[in-house]
């Protein structure tokens, strides 16, 4: 029998009921989408839907304008 | 450009809400970045706006240098107030020295309570003081289990 490939489904974690709102200032929330080095984590990976990550990336960008988190990491 | 003619003529004036934040100089004392605050509510206020919050966040360390300063004081600003307003703030903000960077952002609707930075501070604040009820508490315990023990072996 062919072996089936049943991957869990991602959901995009900022949708739902309590889903968190994306705001630049929520610095423990938006480290959770960027890599050691400090670039942003695909959706792909993080499972977050198109018009998130629109939001997620804009937040991150203003907080790294602000200082709040770092453009790079070494 | 018609249009702000025209809604000048009737006198309305379009506003819109707006989030500025700044930052200042790590030397600077409380009070002086109180007092940039305070110009700042100034111009918004002269200008016809409505300042809905002020926050100042404690001393934070920078994700990297800025102008040669580590860290710096944060002053968070929510007002309503007609766009030339968001204009004037931000050219006297560009002039003052004691200001590394600024941001002024449209916002929808504005946020009610502390920001997430200040809440996780007072979360921190809480957690603190159940540790240290739970640490009276347990210290207690160990006291009881202690008492426990020496009956036994009284007995």
């Amino acid at each position: 029998m062919a072996r089936t490939f049943t991957r869990r489904k991602k959901t995009c974690p900022f949708s739902g009921r309590n889903a968190p709102k994306i705001d630049y200032k929520d610095i423990k929330l938006l480290q959770g989408f960027i890599s050691e080095r400090g670039k942003i984590v695909p959706s792909r990976i993080t499972a977050v839907s198109a018009a998130k990550q629109r939001e997620l990336s804009q937040a991150i960008k203003r907080a790294r304008h602000l200082a709040l988190l770092p453009y790079l990491t070494r | 450009m018609v249009r702000h003619q025209r809604s000048a003529r009737k006198g309305i004036m379009i506003m819109a809400l707006y989030e500025h934040v700044f930052l200042a100089r790590q030397d600077l004392a409380h009070a002086q970045v109180e007092a940039l605050a305070a110009t700042a509510t100034q111009i918004i206020v002269q200008h016809g706006g409505t300042i809905s919050k002020t926050e100042i966040w404690p001393l934070r360390t920078l994700a990297y240098k800025i102008q040669k300063n580590r860290k710096a004081h944060y002053v968070l600003l929510n007002f309503e107030a007609p766009g030339q307003v968001v204009a004037e703030l931000e050219r006297q903000i560009q002039i003052n020295e004691d200001v590394l960077r600024y941001m002024t952002i449209r916002i929808d609707a504005l946020e009610d309570g502390p920001s997430v930075l200040m809440r996780r501070n007072e979360k921190l604040k809480i957690s603190k003081e159940q540790r240290e009820l739970r640490e009276i508490r347990e210290a207690s315990m160990t006291d009881e289990s202690a008492l426990d023990l020496e009956t036994i072996d009284s007995e």
